[in-house]
């Protein structure tokens, strides 16, 4: 071994170059394409990003699996959910007549629904898939107005880029990029199988997120938030690893 | 024993050296996350469906790390799927790259060809049972087979790399909502999104069975060789080709 030659010196000094600006031109082409999720950063953030990036090109125009009413599970699985409390209880007793859904944040034109409002508008019935990332899964129809024909009411200024939506629950929420927001399978749903939709499966409000894992489908939805912020919005309690989802990935289409 | 003088130096390319061991890595990363991840819900089905409520294909005797999952034990584990969900997938994507290039340059190199492939006279009746005679007496370890794959290496390593290597990745795959919604058909050829799951854990048992093989056979046939071989592409000063 003589060590470099000058050829070898130069190919690699090239190599070097190409590889380090595709890495740049790669990197600038991802941002323009919002293909950054907002947990891009630390540890697992390269792996992050690379999952999302992959999905959000390969299922740009996807369409969730639906199923026929033969599949529709016998045994649906509703996961167990914290205490509710007293405020939940008294929306319950009047048949969740005064439960409102607000629309807010980065929106022309602000508002808020009932349920009531919710099932006059157009409807959409899926029989669709939820996988839970602890593995089980069940098959069910969900009954619902697609989460877009809501977002068009309010009007999302054009540097949207998430919508944030709260669960009743305190300190539970979840959000997905506008991409996912607009897909016509997000629901906010109201219905399963027929029927309303039990309070166990999260009724009387539930966005469905066919496309991704179950933590995405929060129950009992009081207020969605269009936001531009990467940050989501909402500080972190220390016990969490990180700020978007109690320590799981904010992206759970995988 | 005649070696090609170009293969003197190095047992193995350094290539095959760095894919093997960033592989290895992986592959600890993964299964460490995987048994997290599979603790939360130690049961299998078949089929699209399957939860707490429905007949199982089988359980694992095992606790879990929910207590909405019947196990038999009185305790439930801490939840540590975060972590271990963004470790598998950043894990099987550094392994994804890493295999891409060594099919990549293995293919134009000529490295499966030369050192996977087996002969035709190797693959004779007489001469495979003769090699398993020689692995179930324990007896290995020739010169020649410091510096050569023999033929049940090479079949083995062929399955690992063109059959359970994509399968897992697969199978893994057929599991995402998203990429289910993408490639429908890569998740029904399997009987559904349980079904998969269900191989997917199998696939696994079957790289751990042969990964303890793997190391239990590089003990027995000289771990500071095989080792030296694998690290820094020369085996042992008594393994010099003769």
């Amino acid at each position: 071994m003589s060590g470099f030659s000058r050829r070898q010196f130069l190919t690699t000094g090239v190599a070097i170059a190409a590889g380090g600006s595709g890495l740049a031109l790669a990197t600038g082409l991802a941002h323009r394409y919002g293909l950054i999720p907002p947990d891009s950063g630390g540890l697992y953030g390269p792996g992050e990003t690379m999952t999302y990036a992959a999905q959000r090109l390969l299922t740009q125009h996807s369409m969730a699996r639906e199923f026929t009413h033969s599949q529709i599970s016998k045994a649906p699985f509703a996961n167990a959910v914290d205490s509710l409390g007293e405020g939940f209880a008294r929306f319950q007793e009047g048949g969740f007549t005064g439960w409102r859904l607000d629309v807010d944040g980065m929106v022309a034109r602000p508002a808020s629904f009932s349920v009531a409002e919710l099932k006059s508008m157009p409807v959409r019935s899926q029989i669709t898939h939820l996988a839970c990332e602890e593995g089980w899964s069940y098959i069910a129809e969900w009954i619902g107005v697609p989460l877009a024909h809501v977002l068009d009411l309010v009007e999302p200024l054009p540097h949207a880029r998430y919508v944030i939506y709260r669960s009743i629950q305190p300190d539970w929420w979840e959000s997905i990029d506008v991409a996912e927001a607009l897909h016509p399978q997000t629901l906010i749903a109201y219905g399963m199988n027929g029927g309303e939709l039990p309070v166990a499966f999260g009724g009387p409000l539930r966005l469905r997120v066919p496309r991704q894992l179950g933590y995405k489908s929060v129950k009992y939805i009081t207020r969605i938030t269009v936001t531009d912020n990467p940050n989501l919005g909402t500080p972190c309690p220390e016990d969490w690893h990180g700020c978007a989802n109690y320590g799981y990935a904010w992206y759970a289409g995988i | 024993m005649t070696v090609p003088a170009s293969t003197v130096t190095s047992r193995h390319s350094l290539l095959v050296r760095a894919t093997h061991w960033i592989t290895a890595l992986c592959f600890l990363a993964l299964l460490v996350s995987g048994v997290e991840v599979l603790i939360s819900h130690p049961r299998f089905y078949w089929g699209e469906t399957g939860n707490a409520l429905t007949a199982p294909l089988f359980t694992l005797p095992i606790p879990s790390s929910r207590s909405s999952v019947p196990t038999g034990y009185g305790y439930v584990l801490p939840d540590q799927n975060g972590w271990s969900r963004y470790l598998h997938f950043q894990s099987a994507w550094l392994a994804v790259l890493t295999g891409l290039i060594y099919l990549a340059c293995g293919w134009l190199n000529g490295h499966f060809r030369r050192n996977l492939l087996p002969g035709r006279a190797d693959l004779s009746w007489r001469s495979l049972s003769m090699v398993i005679a020689n692995h179930v007496n324990l007896r290995f370890a020739s010169d020649a087979d410091a510096w050569s794959y023999n033929v049940l290496q090479r079949l083995t390593y062929l399955v690992v790399i063109f059959v359970l290597f994509p399968l897992v990745i697969w199978t893994g795959l057929a599991m995402s909502p998203a990429i289910a919604s993408a490639f429908p058909s890569a998740v029904t050829i399997w009987g559904g999104q349980q079904s998969a799951r269900t191989i997917h854990f199998f696939v696994s048992v079957m790289l751990v069975v042969f990964l303890v093989v793997h190391i239990a056979m590089v003990a027995l046939a000289g771990f500071r060789s095989r080792m030296g071989a694998m690290i820094t592409g020369r085996p042992a000063k008594n393994m010099e080709p003769t």
